[in-house]
């Protein structure tokens, strides 16, 4: 299933998904990232530095979220520009994880340019965790 | 408080990153994508690249390779411990793939103070063998100060 550039309507919803990220979750992202920050595997130390637990990477939310625009156009390296904020953390429970909840709708298309950019939610405990969460996808 | 006398500084750039094949899986694996170009080499190159695909955040780790030069850096004085990441863009000129080799080069675009806090904006340059860009990332760190 192809989609076309010219079927595309703002506002349109592209999917959702939903994402478990446990402990597990951090630390394969750590080595696949290098980021070691010990903030977000080591209770102790995120207690010490004020922190209300392990954090997940705010590049792991960064990457997992950006997965709705990938599955809807079915490729990644059609994504060309992709943006967000990271305005809560997400706090990451050592038996239970963290669910995130990631949904994209289309923000703006661009006849010129064939892009559409994807406006992405990403929901954690009822809270959005990501501040314009932006795709731009190439058609 | 980060030295406002940096912004406009550049680092040199840093060695040649070779991305390798089974580091686009295990990447992606670790952001939980699913997507057939990142994993499946047959559906990359049916896509039409020569390789597997980076998924959109991988130019992380090149960006990471290039902020440990400033973060090392005595004159920039930025206390790692606490960094809080701000916002992170990446904006493509061509899909990262397998067999790349990447350099980078940071330029601290601004540096401000906010109270307390700094927030320092990072501009990283990623090209190819060609010298050719590749990725432009743009990372904002919050830099703590006492309270």
């Amino acid at each position: 299933m192809t989609i076309k550039f010219e079927d595309l309507e703002v506002g349109a919803a592209i999917g959702s998904l939903e994402f478990l990220l446990t402990r597990d979750s951090l630390v394969r992202y750590a080595g696949a990232s290098g980021d070691f920050n010990q903030i977000h595997y080591r209770d102790d130390v995120a207690a010490e530095v004020g922190l209300p637990g392990v954090l997940a990477h705010g590049m792991l939310t960064m990457g997992a979220a950006v997965q709705v625009a990938v599955n809807w156009v079915g490729d990644s390296g059609r994504i060309a520009d992709y943006q967000v904020r990271f305005t809560k953390p997400v706090v990451v429970h050592p038996q239970d994880g963290a669910v995130l909840v990631v949904s994209g709708k289309i923000g703006a298309l661009n006849a010129e340019e064939r892009t559409a950019r994807v406006d992405i939610s990403a929901i954690f405990n009822e809270t959005a965790v990501l501040g314009k969460a932006q795709a731009v996808v190439r058609f | 408080m980060v030295n406002p006398n940096v912004q406009g500084k550049q680092y040199p750039a840093t060695a040649p990153y070779l991305v390798g094949r089974e580091k686009i899986r295990e990447f992606a694996h670790a952001v939980k994508s699913t997507s057939a170009t990142n994993l499946d080499l047959f559906a990359a190159q049916a896509a039409g690249y020569e390789d597997l695909v980076a998924p959109p955040t991988f130019a992380v780790v090149i960006q990471e390779r290039s902020l440990a030069a400033v973060l090392a850096d005595p004159e920039a004085d930025i206390d790692f411990s606490r960094v809080v990441h701000g916002d992170q863009r990446f904006s493509y000129v061509r899909p990262i793939v397998a067999g790349d080799e990447l350099t980078s080069v940071l330029t601290v675009a601004s540096v401000k103070s906010l109270g307390a806090h700094s927030m320092v904006t990072f501009e990283t340059k990623i090209f190819d063998v060609e010298q050719n860009l590749v990725c432009t990332a743009m990372s904002t760190l919050v830099v703590r100060g006492d309270e």
